[in-house]
């Protein structure tokens, strides 16, 4: 089955052309992690692309991530218990002191979109917060965000706590916000930098060896 | 109005470089247009310097002000680089800026009780952002509070009502416009400041969004702003925008700046 209408709704946001078109492909007896991977990944893997190219705007980029959301819901019911598979499981928040979420969200949503299942600890988040969660879920990778140059050492406090408790090698650490850089991301000892919700996707892809 | 030039700030690659080599003559150029240009007050911010950035800031409270007879708006969020760069500064500054975020609060409020300076109060509350008027209002009318009683005068207070982007959703420009007008009504006397660079993000042609919201913030009655007044364009705006509003004598400072070719396009 061509995708070719799902993904342009998806792209275009247009959320009840989307639903509709998934539904179809429901109907017409695609498998739900097919649509989901070639009809509704497969549209944000272009959208990212499109925002670090330049040719799209956040709020096109939030619009296609919701509508790409209200489909996946849609599509729940149609997978069977807990058959729906996800990319890997990422825990992400805005570190100790720091209240900013908006790249946070961002990211969140770029990261859903491409099939990764996200764990959302919000803002002002402690080191030992993010441990406890990425051992409770086994999360294969952490996502940290600042915005204030002042909360940047919490990350490395982050990344020494998780060394700490042994669970650094299982998990891969990005980090991301307007005064990081990829060279403190190298000072800390992270494993990736990402300047934008589009190019996290394309990182936490790598570091998890996957297309 | 009131204006704060914006351009010395660490986030600019050729301010970031001119800092880390000490390139004294060209920070003190950037001051000088800057001044040239009509501020009243020259921001500085050495911000992304984690670790430096007290050594930084202080550095270049110094460097300007040798050069240039303005008193300077120092900002960061460390209490500590703003307590530092606050020993070298001549005259009354501007610290930019407190909230209500605890360690913030307290670590400055000595700071800003111990001289005479004008404070922007930024509308940030203990645990979160705000993302509607009635919150910004709220927040403005604590900070408010919290200040006068720990001796700040009230006209040094200077609200700033956090601008958020436009580009993650549509209501955030009414919800700043609300919270400025509806903090100059409560509080008479009041001063309200932003930044215009927020409400833009994510959009493509920042600069004219920028614009359109300084001249819409204006007409709710903002009192100061952060921006570049070396930009032409935007300063047109706000000639034009405080002519429109009855604030020009004869239209007279706006017809002086375009005979003096301050501004020039239209």
């Amino acid at each position: 089955m061509s995708y070719q209408t799902l993904l342009d709704a998806v792209i275009k946001g247009d959320i009840k052309a989307a639903t509709e078109e998934t539904l179809k492909a429901v109907e017409a007896g695609e498998k739900a992690q097919d649509i989901l991977d070639q009809g509704l990944i497969e549209a944000m893997n272009i959208v990212g692309d499109k925002f670090s190219k330049g040719a799209i705007f956040v709020p096109q980029m939030l619009r296609s991530a919701k509508t790409m959301q209200e489909c996946v819901e849609a599509l729940k019911s149609h997978f069977q218990e807990n058959a729906m598979t996800t990319k890997g499981k990422i825990v992400i928040g805005t570190v100790k002191g720091d209240l900013h979420d908006i790249g946070k969200n961002l990211v969140r949503m770029m990261l859903e979109g491409a099939g990764f299942s996200i764990i959302d600890l919000g803002v002002d988040v402690a080191p030992e917060i993010f441990v406890d969660k990425i051992k409770e879920a086994k999360a294969d990778v952490l996502g940290m965000s600042a915005l204030l140059s002042t909360t940047m050492p919490s990350m490395s406090l982050t990344i020494k706590a998780l060394a700490d408790s042994g669970l650094r090698d299982d998990v891969k650490v990005i980090i991301g916000g307007a005064p990081v850089t990829r060279k403190f991301a190298e000072d800390i000892g992270a494993d990736s930098y990402a300047p934008d919700a589009g190019s996290a996707v394309f990182e936490a892809k790598k570091l998890l060896n996957i297309t | 109005m009131l204006i704060v030039g914006e351009n010395i700030n660490t986030s600019r690659r050729r301010i970031a470089e001119a800092v880390e080599k000490q390139d004294a003559e060209f920070i003190i150029q950037i001051a000088k247009n800057q001044t040239d240009a009509g501020a009243d007050f020259i921001d500085v911010n050495a911000g992304t310097f984690v670790g430096r950035e007290t050594e930084y800031l202080s550095w270049l409270v110094k460097t300007v002000q040798d050069a240039v007879d303005l008193p300077l708006c120092l900002d960061s969020p460390s209490p500590k680089a703003l307590s530092e760069a606050i020993k070298h500064h001549r005259g009354e500054p501007m610290i930019n800026s407190i909230s209500l975020e605890k360690d913030r609060f307290q670590g400055l409020l000595p700071v800003i009780t111990s001289q005479p300076c004008k404070v922007v109060a930024l509308c940030m509350a203990q645990t979160s952002m705000p993302t509607t008027a009635d919150e910004r209002v709220t927040v403005a009318a604590e900070l408010i509070e919290k200040l006068t009683s720990a001796g700040v005068a009230f006209e040094d207070i200077y609200i700033d009502p956090l601008v958020q982007p436009i580009s993650v959703d549509v209501n955030m420009g009414n919800a700043v416009l609300e919270a400025i007008q509806r903090i100059m009504e409560t509080f008479p006397g009041i001063h309200t400041i932003c930044g215009l660079s927020n409400i833009s993000y994510g959009l493509p042609l920042r600069k004219l969004v920028n614009r359109n919201f300084l001249a819409l913030a204006m007409a709710r009655g903002l009192s100061a702003a952060i921006l570049d007044p070396t930009d032409k364009r935007l300063m047109a705006t706000l000639l034009s925008t405080r002519m429109i509003l009855g604030k020009d004598d004869y239209c007279g400072d706006f017809i002086d700046a375009y005979q003096n070719g301050i501004i020039n396009k239209d």
